[in-house]
């Protein structure tokens, strides 16, 4: 088992690598030379080429990523282009943020993804299914920055209860968990939350209903076990498969909410991304790209090492 | 016989599966009676109700679009009357089931021994380590080598055999009174299914149950019953002893059945079969049910279902053909 947890951990390594490899190249393949957002465009070409210089754009890219490696390993994420400011000091505060929200919102998501998969899934093709597979499926459907717009004409300026914009107070900087900052999270966490919810929904009820109808339940019931011992069984073995779609939803909502947090102008990765793309800040980019990059990376380790736990047939080498 | 020594009481025992579309009458009239430590073993080809019957026998069909009447009563228990509650206290105590599939039929996320001792758990009052030694007890009663090791082995670690045998062990963790088994040799290896069948009837002369077995297989029957039942469209058309059963089947559907066996036939010369295919369970014709495949059909066996009818109470068939008085319905 402990072989098993190192193995799954030193494959993590070069699957990291070049995750990092590709989003450095990402980056140089995209259209765009960042060096126009730093110097003016009139500037004389020498004033360029020495800026170049200076942020060693100049030298091959093979140079260029073993260099920016050799600074990341280190924990060096270089200086934004734009502000000047060391990367990851930007990019904490963002990813603190960004975790926040994503934490919250999957917390929400799996809450009614579980209650509505797991009541459709033991009442499969009854009204109670029906009605819990319309939710799911409209809330797959729903563009969620349409409807964070419409939680903010409802809730923000209609009835004016929560606030539409930013992550706290204007006045203090940081996050605690205080009723100030926690209603700016309300309506972004619940726009997120609205396809993982469905998502994890879909994948319950699918999960539920096909281990319900396997003969070992019928062996539970024949030994005289009740519902709620039956449903413990049905519980462990759903749990490897909806451990595994939850895993991926929350890297989704860490590295996908982009347009949710420029809606909210919620200060986190998607809203540092967004202004590093529109202002070609190749530092800021690759590092965020990186971070997120690596947290997918370490979110599918861990359900996959939780899968191990629960599932005794996945391995026990 | 008087009626607290049956072990098993069944009367006209019907299961109907209710849907949108259609009524299926898998069961339709079934009657019998089983003695402590006897062996009923009902025979029959695929959907001729046989699982049905049996799994009714601890109310086990879906509960959902189920309908089953008639009088059935196990260990002094009314299964008809029972509220759900009752029947979960009932099974895996007095009533207990070995299914066909030891794969697929063993939960594959939990220990075999905590597959046992939940059993145990479930209907007596001990602790778990008490539940734990019960375990390991039965999984050496029902001969599994290495057993306290296998206590912690999952279902996919061990071969079909040894599930098998873990499945006999769950079924037999509270000493039912009565043990029913699903086909359970069918999935196995034929050098394994000898085996299985010898522990369950060295089990039921040691633990003193009733069995009640059910099997498509001549062979099998022949091995472990005292009595044989077959089964056409949901109803028994022949009841008896073993031996007179193979010797002198009554109804040609148990005829066709035995000259469909392969024995000592010289090589290369065609087997019988039994033309035709079981009738649809939603729509039963009013007569004998096997009459549109039965080789000696006549004009009196379209009108009714035959009453059984025989010479010796205890051997007897459901067809116009046989000789001998047709007995009454019995006393219910």
């Amino acid at each position: 088992m402990m072989l098993y947890v190192v193995r799954r951990i030193l494959y993590a390594v070069p699957i990291a690598l070049s995750v990092g490899l590709v989003c450095f190249l990402l980056v140089h393949i995209a259209p765009g030379d960042p060096i126009n957002a730093i110097v003016p465009p009139d500037a004389p070409q020498a004033v360029v080429e020495q800026v170049k210089h200076a942020y060693g754009l100049d030298r091959p890219l093979p140079v260029q990523f073993a260099i920016w490696l050799g600074h990341v390993l280190q924990g060096d994420l270089g200086r934004s282009l734009a502000t000047g400011r060391p990367v990851w000091e930007d990019l904490r505060g963002a990813v603190a943020n960004t975790l926040r929200l994503a934490v919250v919102a999957s917390l929400l998501g799996f809450l009614a993804g579980v209650v509505l998969g797991g009541l459709s899934g033991v009442f499969r093709g009854r009204w109670i299914d029906r009605a819990a597979t319309t939710i799911a499926v409209a809330g797959v459907s729903v563009p969620h920055y349409w409807l964070g717009m419409v939680l903010v004409i409802t809730f923000s300026v209609t009835f004016n209860v929560l606030p539409a914009m930013g992550a706290g107070p204007d006045d203090v900087a940081g996050w605690s968990w205080d009723w100030a900052h926690i209603q700016h999270l309300v309506l972004p966490a619940v726009t997120l939350a609205v396809i993982p919810a469905g998502i994890i929904t879909r994948a319950i009820r699918g999960v539920v209903s096909e281990i319900l109808s396997q003969d070992f339940i019928g062996t539970l019931r024949g030994k005289g076990l009740r519902g709620r011992t039956i449903a413990y069984h049905v519980v462990i073995n759903a749990a490897p498969q909806v451990l595994a779609v939850m895993g991926l939803q929350l890297g989704y909502l860490m590295g996908g909410s982009i347009l949710v947090e420029t809606v909210f102008s919620w200060p986190g990765t998607g809203f540092l991304l967004n202004s590093a793309i529109f202002q070609r800040d190749i530092p800021v980019l690759q590092g965020t790209i990186l971070v997120l990059a690596i947290f997918f990376v370490l979110v599918n380790l861990a359900v996959d090492l939780m899968q191990t736990l629960l599932d005794p047939r996945i391995s026990r080498a | 016989m008087k009626d607290t020594e049956k072990l098993v009481e069944a009367r006209d025992l019907t299961v109907r599966f209710v849907t949108r579309d259609a009524t299926i009458q898998a069961v339709n009239g079934v009657s019998f009676d089983l003695a402590p430590r006897e062996t009923l073993c009902i025979l029959g080809e695929s959907g001729s109700g046989k699982s049905v019957t049996l799994r009714a026998l601890m109310r086990l069909n879906p509960l959902k679009r189920t309908v089953v009447e008639g009088r059935l009563r196990v260990g002094g228990h009314d299964l008809i009357a029972a509220k759900e509650r009752t029947l979960s206290d009932i099974r895996g105590s007095v009533v207990s089931m070995i299914f066909q599939e030891p794969m697929t039929a063993l939960d594959p996320v939990f220990t075999i021994g905590r597959q046992i001792r939940e059993t145990i758990l479930r209907h007596e009052a001990v602790s778990r380590a008490e539940a734990n030694r019960r375990a390991l007890e039965l999984l050496e009663l029902v001969q599994i080598p290495s057993a306290r090791r296998r206590l912690d082995a999952y279902p996919h670690e061990m071969s079909g055999g040894l599930r098998q045998r873990a499945m006999i062990a769950i079924a037999l963790s509270c000493r039912p009174k009565l043990l029913l088994a699903d086909e359970p040799t069918t999935a196995l290896d034929a050098t394994v299914q000898i085996q299985i069948l010898l522990l369950i009837k060295r089990l039921q002369s040691e633990l003193g149950m009733g069995v009640i077995f059910v099997t498509h297989d001549l062979g099998v029957a022949g091995e472990v019953a005292d009595r044989v039942a077959v089964m056409y469209a949901g109803r028994f058309v022949e009841e008896g002893p073993v031996g007179a059963m193979m010797r002198a089947p009554l109804h040609p559907y148990t005829r066709g059945l035995l000259g469909a066996t392969v024995h000592d036939q010289p090589r290369g010369q065609r087997l019988t079969t039994i033309m035709g295919a079981p009738p649809d369970l939603g729509r039963l014709p009013p007569g004998c049910a096997f009459a549109p495949r039965c080789p000696s059909v006549r004009a009196g066996c379209l009108v009714d279902v035959p009453a059984l009818r025989g010479e010796e109470p205890t051997h007897q068939a459901r067809c116009i053909l046989v000789p001998g008085v047709p007995e009454l319905e019995r006393a219910a």
